[in-house]
């Protein structure tokens, strides 16, 4: 592998830069006046719910300090739950609870909590220490998603998800993100995660990279990762749709997980979505983008659209027949 | 598309406006654009005695007004217990000195202050056209011949007056040419005839008095040039060489006749002029002289403010260049750092503590902090109180940091004072939240990029000759919005992301 690509290797693949991204995509599509829809993960949910978009379950909301000591009886309540700040940015300040150990509690990782270490780190979220800018805010407790077992060859300590780019209501590419041991149960890829790309034509996971570099098989499980099926695919596209019809976002990335008997979930949404999706794709993001930039109107119906994006890895006239 | 060409139109427009205002003061005004040049200043005394009768007595001076080739910095009248007023005539000033009762020796001043530049005047008096005088014979047939001698030779007024002036001073004169030369004792008079002699073919010509300034002297002397109007222009030439042009020494005094002071009410009026050179650092020159010509733009300088004021500015107006520096390094290159301006606020900091120990400040203070926060973290304290405690370890880190360097003798570590303790604690914060979250390697990573742009902000901020360019010419800051402007519409790739995607080529073969 060369140690850089030139800019002209890397327009010719469609592969689309943060400046541009910033400036042609989230600032011309994605209204700021929506942003708090996305950030603000609460709004989200409640939102999502009054659509009817599959979401984890909410147990409770930490707003504020003094509530922090009820926490103890939420846990009892339930054996395995989540704790994220309603305003984290990038799966920052995500604390998933697997179970109990006596009197400790079990992180994802198999690491043992105090219920004052968990105490703390919701005292953390409250105080901003993870939101942007450090404004104080909510902690979310909700249902830890039980995931599905054909992920457990194929996932290390940590939930894999699912990252579709819906643009304009059509989604343009997919990816799965896998957690290793590098990457610490955490689905971000220059962390460590694995990246999987997923062809939204089928639901077929086409190629896989690790640090950046192409792998066949899982790095910790060494179970083969490309060429398997997502089940539900549809109906995850689907769900990646309404999330954008929903918060009316141009240019969105839909966090999905895969739950053993709920199916697809909802788990976030993005405004400004990565990059590294390429990567795992193997393809560049603008060649699909361009493909729907062009046409100036687009089918309102959720089924039309999901074959549009099926059929977007087509030649251009086939899209047209499409639409 | 449309906001694009907008966003680039101003950076354009925004861009060509600095530099034109720039160019403006650079070359109008003479603003020079590095801080280090030395600039000649001449100091001509006018001397001006007269014996005082008891009776009051009124003294006139001309005094420099158009200075081709110099600037006015500075004039000074040395008279203290005359009046004094200033009459500006059509191309001359005169200084009109006057006192109820002069008696014995009376001496005055006129002093100027001048340094070259390569200002240019304007004499843009239009004369009529002489009336062709009656000569007297045999002058009259004398002059007559030498025109219709040099017109055969000329097509226009400047090579008729060159042509004259040849034969007029040539080494092997004719006799009518000698007739003439007989007539005139002295420079000045020998200039006067060569003006009859052109009102004869209805040239109109005049006399510009100056002084050579070339060497210190205590008797300097004025000295004649011909002017002759060619209908747009006044040419000037050596009246006895024929040269063209005035002189880059030649400081013009007056315009018109040699009599240059005059005297009512007093005895014996002499006049003695003496020339002084001095250095001085050009910036004080151009400042001088840009205010001595009421241009907008010095009235409007930040050399106007109080010194104070203008140490603050100096240090304020490095910052938009810092930020400049962030909004390259960031969109261009996609380097990484804590907080966008924090590096720039780090760099502030290390102008006082020179790059070196400031580096060693910020990587020692960020490193034990960080261990301090990490056993704060332990202690399960909430963030605010964190924070503050983080505050208030980091100040006690420096104070023991400045006392230790003391007793060591290192001084420069004292002047630590206004390090940003402030943003070192945040970003103590920042770094160890970023170190839990996504790992030592992202932590170093940013730490590293934030020390470097720091480090790259140093050198541009301290930079003495930006540091002067800008605080000059802040109009540049113009150029810098502008560059802004453009540098926010770049959609092009950062170069860490052509390392970034280099694992695209691979597929692509695949």
């Amino acid at each position: 592998m060369r140690f850089f690509a030139l800019p002209g290797e890397l327009q010719k693949r469609g592969v689309l830069g943060m400046n541009k991204r910033n400036a042609d995509y989230v600032m011309r599509y994605n209204p700021r006046r929506l942003y708090p829809l996305v950030d603000n993960k609460l709004e989200t949910k409640r939102l999502a719910l009054e659509d009817g978009i599959a979401v984890p379950e909410l147990y409770g909301v930490v707003a504020i300090e003094h509530q922090i000591q009820e926490i103890a009886s939420t846990l009892t309540d339930y054996q395995a739950l989540v704790i994220k700040p309603a305003h984290g940015s990038g799966g920052s300040g995500i604390l998933v609870l697997d179970g109990r150990m006596g009197k400790f509690f079990r992180k994802a990782n198999g690491s043992l909590l105090t219920i004052e270490a968990i105490q703390h780190h919701t005292s953390n979220i409250l105080s901003g220490m993870y939101s942007l800018g450090g404004i104080p805010d909510k902690a979310i407790l909700e249902y830890r998603v039980d995931f599905d077992p054909m992920f457990e060859h194929i996932s290390y300590q940590g939930v894999p998800d699912i990252r579709i780019i819906v643009f304009r209501g059509i989604p343009t590419a997919a990816m799965m993100r896998l957690p290793t041991r590098d990457s610490d149960g955490k689905a971000n890829l220059h962390q460590g995660a694995v990246g999987l790309g997923i062809n939204i034509a089928n639901g077929e996971t086409t190629n896989a990279v690790h640090h950046n570099q192409l792998v066949e098989r899982h790095p910790d499980t060494g179970h083969e990762i490309s060429g398997i099926t997502i089940p539900h695919w549809d109906n995850i596209m689907r769900l990646a749709m309404q999330c954008a019809d929903t918060v009316g976002l141009g240019y969105l990335g839909v966090d999905i997980v895969i739950d053993r008997k709920l199916g697809p979930l909802m788990l976030e949404l993005n405004a400004r979505p990565g990059l590294s999706i390429q990567i795992a794709c193997g393809q560049g993001l603008l060649i699909n983008l361009q493909k729907v930039e062009k046409h100036s109107h687009l089918p309102t119906n959720i089924d039309a659209r999901l074959e549009l994006a099926k059929g977007l890895h087509l030649s251009e006239d086939i899209m047209k027949v499409i639409n | 598309m449309n906001t694009t060409f907008n966003a680039k139109g101003w950076a354009l427009a925004l861009i060509l406006l600095g530099l034109t205002i720039t160019a403006y003061k650079a070359y109008e005004l003479g603003l020079p654009l590095t801080p280090e040049q030395n600039a000649e200043v001449w100091t001509v005394q006018a001397q001006v005695s007269f014996e005082g009768t008891g009776k009051p007595a009124k003294l006139s001076l001309y005094i420099p007004e158009n200075t081709p080739g110099f600037m006015l910095l500075d004039e000074d009248f040395i008279s203290s217990r005359y009046g004094l007023t200033i009459a500006k005539t059509h191309e001359n000033r005169r200084a009109d000195w006057a006192i109820r009762r002069a008696k014995g020796m009376q001496t005055l001043y006129y002093r100027i202050s001048v340094a070259r530049s390569n200002l240019n005047v304007d004499w843009d008096s239009k004369p009529d056209f002489p009336e062709a005088p009656d000569y007297e014979e045999p002058y009259a047939s004398a002059i007559k011949a030498i025109i219709d001698d040099v017109r055969e030779e000329s097509a226009d007024v400047e090579s008729y007056t060159l042509e004259l002036l040849k034969q007029l001073n040539s080494s092997a004169p004719n006799e009518n040419v000698e007739l003439i030369r007989d007539k005139a004792t002295g420079i000045g008079q020998w200039t006067d005839e060569i003006i009859n002699v052109l009102k004869g073919v209805r040239i109109p010509a005049r006399t510009i008095w100056g002084i050579d300034i070339v060497d210190s002297a205590n008797n300097a002397i004025l000295r004649p040039l011909l002017q002759v109007h060619n209908g747009d222009n006044w040419l000037t030439f050596n009246p006895e060489t024929g040269s063209e042009g005035i002189p880059a020494s030649f400081l013009v005094w007056k315009v018109g006749s040699r009599d240059i002071s005059s005297l009512e009410g007093g005895n014996d009026l002499g006049i003695n002029f003496s020339l002084t050179r001095t250095y001085t650092e050009l910036i004080d020159v151009a400042r001088q002289g840009a205010a001595k010509r009421d241009s907008f733009f010095s009235e409007f300088s930040l050399l106007s403010l109080p010194v104070q004021n203008q140490n603050v500015y100096q240090l304020l107006l490095m910052l938009p260049l810092g930020a400049l520096l962030v909004v390259f390094l960031r969109t261009l290159i996609g380097l990484k750092t804590f907080g966008t301006f924090m590096p720039i606020l780090i760099a502030m900091a290390f102008r006082e503590t020179q790059l070196f120990w400031g580096v060693i400040m910020f990587s020692l203070i960020v490193s034990i902090g960080l261990m301090i926060r990490f056993y704060l973290e332990k202690l399960y304290l909430l963030l605010i109180p964190r924070l503050a405690s983080v505050l208030v370890i980091v100040v006690i880190l420096m104070l023991l940091i400045s006392l230790i360097t003391n007793q060591l003798g290192i001084e420069r570590l004292l002047s630590i004072s206004l390090f940003p303790m402030v943003i070192l604690a945040m970003t103590i914060e920042r770094m160890s939240i970023i170190w839990e979250e996504n790992g030592a390697r992202e932590a170093m990573l940013q730490g590293l990029g934030s020390l470097f742009v720091a480090c790259l902000g140093y050198v541009v901020m301290v930079n003495e000759n930006l540091m002067y360019l800008i605080f000059v010419f802040p109009e540049l800051l113009l150029v810098v919005l502008g560059l802004c402007l453009w540098m926010g519409n770049y959609t092009g790739y950062r170069l860490t992301e052509l390392v970034r995607f280099r694992g695209m080529l691979d597929k692509e073969a695949k």
